[in-house]
């Protein structure tokens, strides 16, 4: 059959950010896609190392609109990993209640723009509505309604009040209930069944085999989570489980999602419960001394890494990023072959993407024109630079062939 | 022009790209269409093409990837057509301005292809969505 290319973007209406998928069709079904991205690219890695360490939470929670504590956090978990502290207990449980109110309301936007992308608008406008109180809550506690710049290495750097926690616990309690009804209507609904089930299998070896991760890995069965697998400091007393689904599709991926919701009431509502009296709520980490440090935390999406390298100077010599999607965007390799037009902008939304989060690597020559990398050209840049600086080095080339 | 000026006066349709932002301003965009806000009673109402749209809602400071695409767009508006330049990197590219991949702030790269393009900003990281509103009308008013 003769293969039709179906472009799907850059400013598409169900696209909220701008990325280029291209569809390769016979017939109605797909039988490859490419994605191309840049479009959002900003350098992020690079302005980081002209910030100093405690400028840098601001800049990094700016990497991504909807994940904003996951990434502050990563960054101040790489710090400490970096100068070796412990966090107080009340900071650790106050990130604790900020992560999981970030969890909630980004589980619940992903909820409302699957219902948008099967055109069932009453699930996009009643999902977002409940969404609205979580921001309210996020509001009242941290001061706004995304992006609540709470943390810093070391701790975080506003403490509630009495009156804070009290309004968090009863606002909390309250969502319980709406949240419930959401979900079970979400589960029980023929048509969200017919339009969901058996769509975009990604099967457990896949997974695996792509390291798939956060809600996209556990709704195929493969039950990781950072949280759970390295005990955060924050999350080891508190009593949660993680969420599993065995069949792979993009119902399985809700359900995590729409359970995943109760589990961070209950985190949030245990947290606020033992948030102890009083006490620091910062470590005051004065010297960042040479050396590198790895933190690794469960944003919504999956899990997020940062990298930071030190030479004792008052700025990170090096950050690495590494976002969730990054890993999840290559399922689509599995999970979209064979599936008809109508049903891949559903899965290229199922592992809730964040383009913002994953744009790393941009290349812009002189002239304005793009070039677009494949893995031979970034295996020739490897290799250049190796060669650049073993010639720098005064060194021999290898004996082996470094040729492509 | 008069009956362009005239239609300012009813429906105002929207359009909304982002070009290199955080995804925090275009989330509180879809924000004014659910039940809280509701911008639709106001008949402001997001469009799927820019040639349907009276105003452009544009998100985040300009990359050098996203540049052309915004100009494309841009010219497919029917004008006079409205610019929003919503939150600090809209306006200013925010925190965003040293990187070596930013072109500049949206007014600067847009004026350079129409010096008199008509442009709201607001600001805000993200701006709530009762300032997004006020904005929108504002700029209606101006024009």
């Amino acid at each position: 059959m003769k293969q039709t290319i179906i472009p799907l973007g850059p400013y598409h209406p169900l696209l909220e950010e701008p990325e280029h998928f291209k569809l390769y069709v016979e017939g109605e079904r797909v039988v490859e896609l490419d994605v191309e991205i840049g479009y959002n690219h900003r350098g992020i890695e690079k302005l980081s190392e002209g910030k100093t360490w405690d400028q840098v939470p601001y800049l990094v929670e700016r990497i991504c609109g909807i994940c904003s504590t996951s990434h502050p956090m990563a960054y101040c978990l790489a710090v400490e990993d970096l100068v070796g502290c412990d966090i107080p207990k009340r900071a650790q449980l106050i990130r604790v209640v900020v992560c999981e109110l970030e969890r909630i309301h980004s589980h619940l936007l992903w909820v409302g723009l699957a219902g948008h992308f099967i055109g069932y608008n009453t699930v996009w406008m009643w999902a977002w509505k409940y969404r609205e109180t979580i921001l309210e809550i996020c509001e009242k506690l941290t001061g706004n309604r995304n992006h609540y710049a709470m943390f810093k290495p070391g701790g975080v750097r506003r403490d509630f009040n009495k009156e804070q926690i009290d309004y968090g616990l009863e606002r909390i309690v309250e969502m319980e209930k709406p949240i419930r009804l959401l979900t079970d209507a979400i589960l029980d609904d023929p048509v969200i069944h017919k339009r969901l089930k058996g769509i975009g299998v990604l099967t457990k070896k896949e997974a695996v085999d792509y390291s798939a991760l956060g809600p996209t890995s556990r709704g195929s069965g493969v039950p990781w989570d950072v949280r759970y697998d390295e005990p955060l400091d924050g999350f080891k007393d508190l009593k949660w489980k993680v969420i599993v689904q065995k069949d792979g599709d993009v119902f399985s991926k809700g359900v995590v999602r729409l359970l995943e919701c109760f589990e961070s009431i209950s985190l949030i509502k245990q947290a606020l419960v033992s948030l102890p009296e009083g006490g620091a709520i910062d470590a005051d980490i004065r010297e960042v001394p040479p050396g590198e440090g790895c933190g690794r935390y469960e944003a919504p999406r999956g899990e997020v890494f940062h990298y930071v390298r030190s030479d004792g100077s008052n700025m990170p010599y090096r950050h690495k990023v590494r976002a969730p999607t990054f890993n999840n965007l290559p399922t689509f390799k599995a999970s979209c072959k064979g599936e008809t037009i109508a049903d891949v902008a559903l899965i290229t939304a199922s592992i809730d993407p964040c383009y913002c989060c994953t744009e790393r690597v941009a290349v812009v020559d002189k002239n304005n024109n793009e070039k677009i990398l494949r893995e031979k050209d970034l295996l020739k840049l490897s290799v250049d630079k190796t060669k650049s600086i073993m010639k720098k080095l005064g060194k021999t080339p290898p004996l082996y062939n470094m040729e492509i | 022009m008069d009956i362009l000026k005239k239609s300012f006066k009813k429906s105002i349709w929207v359009f909304h790209l982002s070009t290199a932002a955080c995804n925090n301003c275009d989330i509180e965009v879809l924000e004014l269409l659910t039940p809280r806000y509701d911008v639709e009673r106001f008949g402001i109402k997001l469009v799927g093409s820019p040639r349907h749209a009276d105003a452009l809602l544009v998100c985040g400071s300009v990359n050098a990837h996203a540049k052309p695409r915004l100009l494309e767009v841009y010219r497919q508006t029917p004008k006079p057509c409205l610019v929003v330049a919503f939150g600090s990197c809209g306006c200013s590219s925010g925190i965003f301005r040293d990187s070596y991949s930013i072109v500049g702030p949206l007014d600067k790269v847009l004026k350079e292809e129409d010096p008199d393009v008509k442009i709201v900003y607001i600001p805000g990281c993200p701006p709530k969505p009762e300032a997004m509103i006020e904005g929108i009308v504002m700029g209606l008013g101006a024009i």
